[in-house]
């Protein structure tokens, strides 16, 4: 009894994790001061440092390249993900959807436009200003992820979200999760940008892969921050949107061709 | 009357003896005992098992915040290198049956274990080991569905008994 005491006495974790908050700033900081580590961060950090702000991972979707039909990069992510596709679902109405795929046809001009749609990747994002918990939140990267040890399930962030980006696990998973991929029921999830595979630094999400396997080149993952990466040369060349730019969240996901 | 007293505490106490030495009677000593099955894998643990016996939890929250909120993704305290080291050889998991590593001290100490609502108590290894890992994960529910082995609710339910 008088361990169990001792225990509850001690003192919560807090002070604690703070502490630790504030030397990995710092260390964090050391690590991009020299301007040479910019490049080791963005590719394969070392596994003992934490996210850095010096990188901001981001999505180009080129919509011109991305084919008709084609579902191979929502099947990817389901595989990676371990989450059920919709056509598989028992209750599809309830199923998850971390990236979805759009057919478009402009009323007018009957021209059609496929795109891939998931979280955005807000710098500044809804779903995180709305979250009683905290559960909600971006990490130093630009990655914008559920803590599911916190979230309550209260959803408010998928009326948040102006993409529907967000969805709840409803059933029991009954131990299919992939060991990488912790995600259970009543918790929100959505498009973590495969951060399991960010942070073992394969540099590439399982939906680009997907498409560039296919031939068809339609999705780049890459360092928005870093000027000399694919995407943001990419981005320098194409004229791209952001969807809703109006809503002025600086999205980490852009579109060519919408 | 002290003698009297005393003289009933006698009888009380032969009657008493005679009924716990019957082998008829149940023994005392209440829950059975939790089976502890070596690690698979490693021969000794991060810590020392008495540690780990009382402060594991405290050790994976503080590496779960880090690894969740900050992304330090170091191996020690890893959930997933728990598992990596304790799934039964038997049921490949952690905690799909009732003498596997984690639920065993977990029901004799009547703590429900909340980690693998959303954590998978299996590891990442061959396909022979955790098939929902193969190629085919997106046919989880199918493979799940045929599987014995996996956890049910009234088996996790047993875990909070
Ligand atoms: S797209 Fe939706 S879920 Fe993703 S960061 Fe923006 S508001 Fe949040
Ligand atoms: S459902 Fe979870 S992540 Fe979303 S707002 Fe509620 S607590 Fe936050």
């Amino acid at each position: 009894m008088s361990e169990l005491n001792q225990m509850s006495n001690q003192a919560p974790a807090s002070p604690e994790r703070r502490r630790f908050v504030g030397v990995a700033t710092a260390a964090a900081g050391l690590a991009i001061a020299p301007g040479v580590m910019l490049v080791e961060v963005a590719h394969g950090r070392p596994e003992d440092q934490a996210a850095s702000s010096a990188v901001r991972w981001g999505m180009l979707v080129d919509a011109t390249k991305c084919a008709t039909g084609c579902n191979d990069c929502v099947t990817a992510c389901s595989t990676e993900n371990g989450w059920t596709p919709v056509a598989e679902s028992a209750h599809p109405k309830q199923a998850p959807q971390w990236i979805r795929k759009l057919e478009l046809q402009d009323p007018l001009t009957q021209m059609e436009t496929n795109l891939p749609m998931m979280c955005q990747h807000c710098a500044e994002p809804p779903c995180v200003d709305v979250c009683p918990t905290g559960a909600s939140f971006k990490r130093a990267d630009g990655i914008v992820l559920v803590n599911r040890h916190t979230c309550i399930g209260c959803r408010y962030c998928m009326m948040a979200c102006p993409y529907k980006a967000r969805s709840l696990v409803h059933e029991s998973l009954n131990d299919t999760q992939k060991p990488d991929v912790p995600r259970g029921i009543g918790c929100v999830e959505s498009c973590t940008l495969c951060v399991q595979k960010v942070d073992r630094g394969d540099g590439n999400t399982a939906c680009a892969e997907a498409c560039t396997a296919a031939g068809h080149d339609a999705l780049l993952f890459g360092d928005m921050n870093d000027p000399e990466s694919e995407i943001s040369k990419r981005l320098r060349e194409l004229p791209t949107k952001q969807v809703r730019a109006d809503l002025n969240l600086n999205l980490g996901v852009r579109y060519h061709g919408i | 009357m002290k003698r009297l007293l005393a003289l009933g505490a006698v009888v009380l106490t032969t009657a008493a003896l005679a009924w716990a030495g019957s082998d008829d009677q149940p023994k005392a000593g209440g829950a059975p005992k939790p089976v502890i099955t070596k690690a698979v894998k490693g021969e000794q643990c991060v810590e020392p098992t008495d540690t780990m016996r009382r402060d594991h939890m405290k050790f994976l929250d503080h590496h779960r915040d880090q690894a969740v909120i900050e992304g330090v993704r170091t191996k020690k305290y890893s959930l997933k290198e728990c598992i990596n080291c304790h799934a039964s050889e038997t049921t490949g998991s952690v905690a799909a049956s009732k003498d596997d590593f984690c639920v065993s001290c977990h029901s004799y100490a009547a703590v429900k274990i909340d980690c693998f609502d959303c954590h998978s108590t299996k590891p990442q290894g061959s396909a022979a080991m955790h098939p929902l890992n193969a190629e085919t994960a997106h046919y989880k529910h199918k493979l799940a569905a045929q599987a014995a082995s996996k956890v049910s609710a009234e088996e996790m339910a047993g875990v909070a008994q």
